[in-house]
């Protein structure tokens, strides 16, 4: 799309580590401050689709293959839904993460833990999935706009 | 923001309507910190000002950048819009004042997550104890609508494309292949 400015490539390049920093921060300083799994999830996504608009979707689509990100949307819920039955198995209800720890307060804990993972999963391969269809189709009409 | 909406209204190209639309987002998370909403206010700031706009941006891609010149008079869906906002308005009249300790949302459960979240999950964020733990039924079906949007919007946007190089295939006898 813009693979010809420079500045745009150099700011994005040092930009780039700063927002998946930021997401990753978000993601596991959930527990203690603003934010969580969704919130992270689409500052990663946001972070590849800089990416992908500055260098090029074909560039972004080599860094999170699409194999990747369709396998990880039912991932995160997967992740999500089995801790639920993990807690079931472990003789507790549905959803409710005590057993998972030696106590039931670090069960909470890592209960929480993973869940926000698997939101983030979800929503961050949601929303590069629906760029890369979109992304696509444009690129598809430029094709076909260059050909005509 | 009221200005920023009129600018909406107004604008008629559509580049103009999509970056403005980014703006009121922005506004908006700014209201939402200052109600000390700062999780829904981050929220706001990276879904609504960041993804719809770069999604919004894909499809201008794909269109005309000029809004339609309109095919019928606007009076019924002003006539729509104003009954509706008046009639939100006029619900807010019920509502019990802003912020007080004792009104319904701050005496039902809200102590107990308050008093009784840090305790049992270690976690001092009240708003991620609440959602992933006490809430985790909600939390895990937002999870899976949008799971089911992804793959909603991923099936209808991909199929269409294969119908299409189905076609090109077949008018050309398999010769082209587009990567």
């Amino acid at each position: 799309m813009m693979r010809d400015t420079v500045i745009l490539r150099v700011v994005v390049k040092l930009l780039l580590p700063a927002i998946l920093i930021f997401a990753l921060y978000v993601q596991f300083h959930g527990d203690y401050g603003p934010g969580g799994g969704f919130q992270a999830g689409v500052a990663a996504a946001a972070a590849i689709i800089l990416y992908g608009m500055v260098f090029g979707i074909d560039e972004a689509r080599k860094v999170v293959p699409r194999s990747v990100v369709n396998t990880m949307i039912p991932l995160g819920v997967l992740i999500f839904a089995g801790t639920g039955v993990a807690s079931l198995l472990l003789g507790e209800n549905y959803l409710d993460y005590s057993p998972l720890g030696s106590k039931p307060v670090k069960g909470q804990h890592l209960g929480i833990l993973v869940v926000e993972a698997g939101v983030f999963i979800t929503v961050a391969s949601t929303m590069l999935a629906i760029f890369y269809v979109f992304g696509g189709r444009a690129d598809e009409a430029d094709e076909k706009g260059g050909e005509g | 923001m009221v200005v920023v909406v009129i600018g909406i209204i107004r604008a008629h190209n559509l580049f103009a309507v999509v970056i403005l639309g980014g703006a009121y987002s922005f506004l908006l998370a700014t209201v939402l910190v200052v109600l000390d909403a700062v999780d829904v206010a981050m929220t706001e700031a990276a879904v609504g000002a960041g993804m719809s706009t770069v999604l919004l941006l894909a499809v201008l891609h794909l269109t005309r950048t000029r809004e339609a010149p309109l095919r019928h008079a606007p009076a019924i869906p002003l006539l729509v819009c104003l009954l509706t906002g008046s009639a939100l308005v006029y619900a807010t009249v019920d509502l019990p004042p802003f912020g007080l300790a004792d009104n319904p949302q701050n005496q039902h459960v809200a102590p107990y997550y308050l008093e009784n979240a840090e305790k049992e999950t270690k976690s001092p964020n009240v708003v991620t104890a609440v959602l992933a733990s006490y809430r985790g039924y909600d939390t895990l079906g937002e999870v899976t609508v949008i799971f089911t949007a992804g793959i909603g919007v991923l099936i209808l946007l991909s199929r269409r494309r294969r119908r299409r190089r189905d076609l090109i295939v077949k008018d050309e006898g398999g010769s082209k292949h587009d990567a």
